[in-house]
C-alpha cells in the first residue's frame, strides 16, 4: 500500500526530535483522524537552519513529516512556505487516496511553526 | 515464515480440511440438485456436511442452512425475522458493539420504518441481561446480541439474554461467528432461535457460512431463486466449501478443550508479557470472559497503523481499531463503546492467536513490541518525556 520511499522515511525518519531553543514551534491536530504533529524550527537570517519534528500518527503521517522537514531544511521562510503537501507526496512516489489527508499535517505544522516564529520575532 | 496473529480476521485452511474439500471441485463436481449419479454423489456430501455442522452445535440437520458467508447469515436472520414478524411489531434490540454485518443491517431496517435500540456495554464490553429486559417493549420482535466480540474478545451472557427474550416471547438471534469452534454450543438446550457462523474463522475457506434456524420458526427467505436449502436460501450450493466447513467444525469441536487450553495459555503469556514489560498499556475486553485467542491492548501515545506497519516489517501480522486503519477515519466503534477516548483507541492492537502459534512466537512478539513501542513513543509529541520542555 505504501511506496518504498514512504517505508524508508517511516523506518528511518529524518530530523526526529526537538530543538532546545527553537525560533518557532507549531503543533497541529488532524481534523480528520485526530493525529498530531509538532514541528520545531531554528531560523537565522530568514533561513531555516534546523528543523525537527515529532508525530503521533500513521505511517503516512510519519513519512510525510520526515520528508517535509528534509525539503525545507536550508530554505528561506518564503521558500519553505511555498512547499505544498502535494509536492511532499509526489516526492515520496505518492500516497493512497485515503491517506492524502495525512500529508496535510506536515504542511499545517510547518506553517504554524513559521507563524509562531513571526509572532515571536516581529522585527524579522 | 511469518508470525500470523490475525486469526480473528481469517484463519489458514488446514491440510485435513483442504484434503476433504478438494475432491468436490474435481471428481465429485456434480450439482446436488441433479438427478444423475454425479448429482446424487454431491447431495450425499451435502447432507453429510449438514449433519456434521448440526452435530457440532447440538442441533438437528434440518435446522442448518448454508449461506455465502457470516455476513449473509446475519443479514438473513435479522431481516428475515423482522419482515416475518412485522405485523406483531417493528422494534429490534441489539448492542453498540456488534459487527457491521449486524449494525448496518439494523440501520437499513431503521430506514424501512423499524425501530432499533442499541444497548450500551460496560467497560469490559459486556451487555447486561438486565438492560435487555428493560429495553423489551410490547412491539419488540427480535433481540440480536453477538456470542463473542470480534475486536476485544468479550464473551457475552447469551444464555441469560436468550432466556429473558424467550420469557417475553421475543426471538433471539446471536452472531456467533467468532465463538463457534472455540466455545461449546448445545443449541437444543439453549434459548437461541437463530445463530450465524462463518467458515473462515475456523480453518475452512472464506465465502461459506451457515445460519441455524430453530425448527418451527419461519423467517422470510433472503436469496430468492431455486429450491436449494429447502427453498429458504436459493443458489447452487458451494459444495466444496460446505464439505470443508463440515470437516473444520468437526475438528474444532473434537479438539475444543485441548485447543482452548493451549491457546489461552499462549494468550495469557502474551498479555502478561506486554503488560509487565511495557508501561502505559491497557488490556481491552474482559480479563476472564474472553475468547481463548484474543489479545487486545492499547499503547498510549502511539498510533495503531504505525504499530502494525512496524510489526509487519518484523513478519508479525496483527490488526488495529485505530482510525488510520479503519478507512472511515473513526476509531473502532467497539473501543469507543467501552468508553475509551479517541486518542487511546487510536493506539489499539489486536493479536488473535490460534493453536498453530507457539511460545517462541509469543516471546518474539513481546520483544518486538518493546522495541517498536519505544521507537514510536520517542517520536511522539504526546509522550511525556517529549513534553518536558514545553513552554
Ligand atoms: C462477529 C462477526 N460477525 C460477522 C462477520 C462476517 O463474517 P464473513 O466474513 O464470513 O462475512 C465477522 C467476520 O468478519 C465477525 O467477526
Ligand atoms: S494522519 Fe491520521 S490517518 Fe494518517
Amino acid at each position: 500500500m505504501y511506496t518504498e520511499q514512504v517505508m524508508d522515511h517511516f523506518m528511518h525518519p529524518r530530523n526526529v526530535g526537538e530543538i532546545e531553543d527553537p525560533s518557532g514551534v507549531g503543533e497541529v491536530g488532524n481534523a480528520k483522524c485526530g493525529d498530531i504533529m509538532k514541528i520545531y524550527i531554528k531560523v537565522e537570517n530568514n533561513v531555516i537552519v534546523d528543523v525537527k519534528f515529532q508525530t503521533f500518527g500513521c505511517g503516512a503521517a510519519i513519512a510525510t513529516s520526515s520528508r517535509a522537514t528534509e525539503m525545507v531544511m536550508g530554505k528561506t521562510i518564503e521558500e519553505a512556505l511555498a512547499v505544498t503537501n502535494k509536492q511532499v507526496m509526489e516526492s515520496l512516489g505518492g500516497l493512497p487516496p485515503v491517506k492524502h489527508h495525512c500529508s496535510v499535517l506536515a504542511e499545517e505544522a510547518l506553517h504554524a511553526a513559521i507563524a509562531d516564529y513571526k509572532a515571536r520575532h516581529p522585527e524579522a | 515464515m511469518g508470525i500470523y496473529m490475525d486469526n480473528a480476521a481469517t484463519t489458514r485452511v488446514t491440510e485435513p480440511v483442504l484434503e476433504a474439500m478438494l475432491p468436490y471441485l474435481t471428481e465429485h463436481f456434480g450439482n446436488p440438485s441433479s438427478v444423475h449419479g454425479y448429482g446424487r454423489d454431491a447431495k450425499r456430501a451435502l447432507d453429510a456436511a449438514r449433519r456434521e455442522v448440526a452435530a457440532a452445535l447440538g442441533a438437528k440437520p434440518s435446522e442448518i442452512y448454508f449461506t455465502g458467508c457470516g455476513t449473509e447469515a446475519d443479514n438473513w436472520a435479522i431481516r428475515g425475522a423482522a419482515y416475518a414478524k412485522k405485523e406483531k411489531g417493528r422494534h429490534i434490540i441489539t448492542s453498540a458493539i456488534e459487527h457491521h454485518a449486524v449494525l448496518h443491517t439494523c440501520e437499513q431496517l431503521e430506514k424501512e420504518g423499524f425501530e432499533v435500540t442499541y444497548l450500551p456495554v460496560d467497560e469490559y464490553g459486556l451487555v447486561s441481561a438486565e438492560s435487555v429486559a428493560a429495553a423489551i417493549r410490547p412491539d419488540t420482535v427480535l433481540v440480536t446480541i453477538m456470542a463473542a466480540n470480534n475486536e476485544i474478545g468479550t464473551i457475552e451472557p447469551i444464555q441469560e439474554i436468550g432466556a429473558i427474550a424467550h420469557e417475553k416471547g421475543v426471538l433471539f438471534h446471536t452472531d456467533a461467528v467468532q465463538a463457534v469452534g472455540h466455545v461449546a454450543f448445545d443449541l437444543a438446550n439453549m434459548p437461541i432461535d437463530m445463530l450465524s457462523l462463518s467458515g473462515h474463522k475456523l480453518h475452512a475457506p472464506k465465502g461459506i457460512g451457515a445460519l441455524y434456524i430453530r425448527s418451527g420458526l419461519h423467517i422470510q427467505p433472503f436469496m430468492r431463486g431455486g429450491a436449494q436449502e429447502r427453498s429458504q436460501r436459493a443458489g447452487t450450493e458451494n459444495l466444496a466449501s460446505i464439505v470443508a466447513l463440515g470437516k473444520a467444525i468437526t475438528l474444532a469441536t473434537e479438539h475444543m478443550e485441548e485447543n482452548a487450553k493451549k491457546v489461552s495459555a499462549l494468550r495469557d503469556r502474551l498479555i502478561k508479557g506486554i503488560l509487565e514489560t511495557i508501561p502505559d498499556v491497557r488490556l481491552n475486553g474482559h480479563p476472564e470472559k474472553r475468547l481463548p485467542g484474543n489479545v487486545n491492548v492499547c499503547f498510549r501515545y502511539i498510533e495503531g497503523e504505525s504499530l502494525l506497519l512496524s510489526l509487519d516489517l518484523k513478519g508479525i501480522a496483527g490488526s488495529s481499531g485505530s482510525a488510520c486503519t479503519s478507512g472511515s477515519l473513526d476509531p473502532s466503534h467497539v473501543l469507543l463503546a467501552i468508553g475509551l477516548p479517541h486518542e487511546i483507541a487510536h493506539g489499539s492492537l489486536r493479536l488473535s492467536l490460534s493453536e498453530e502459534n507457539t511460545e517462541e512466537e509469543v516471546d518474539f512478539t513481546i520483544a518486538s513490541l518493546q522495541e517498536i513501542v519505544a521507537r514510536l513513543r520517542a517520536m511522539s509529541p504526546l509522550w511525556p518525556e517529549n513534553r518536558k520542555n514545553d513552554r
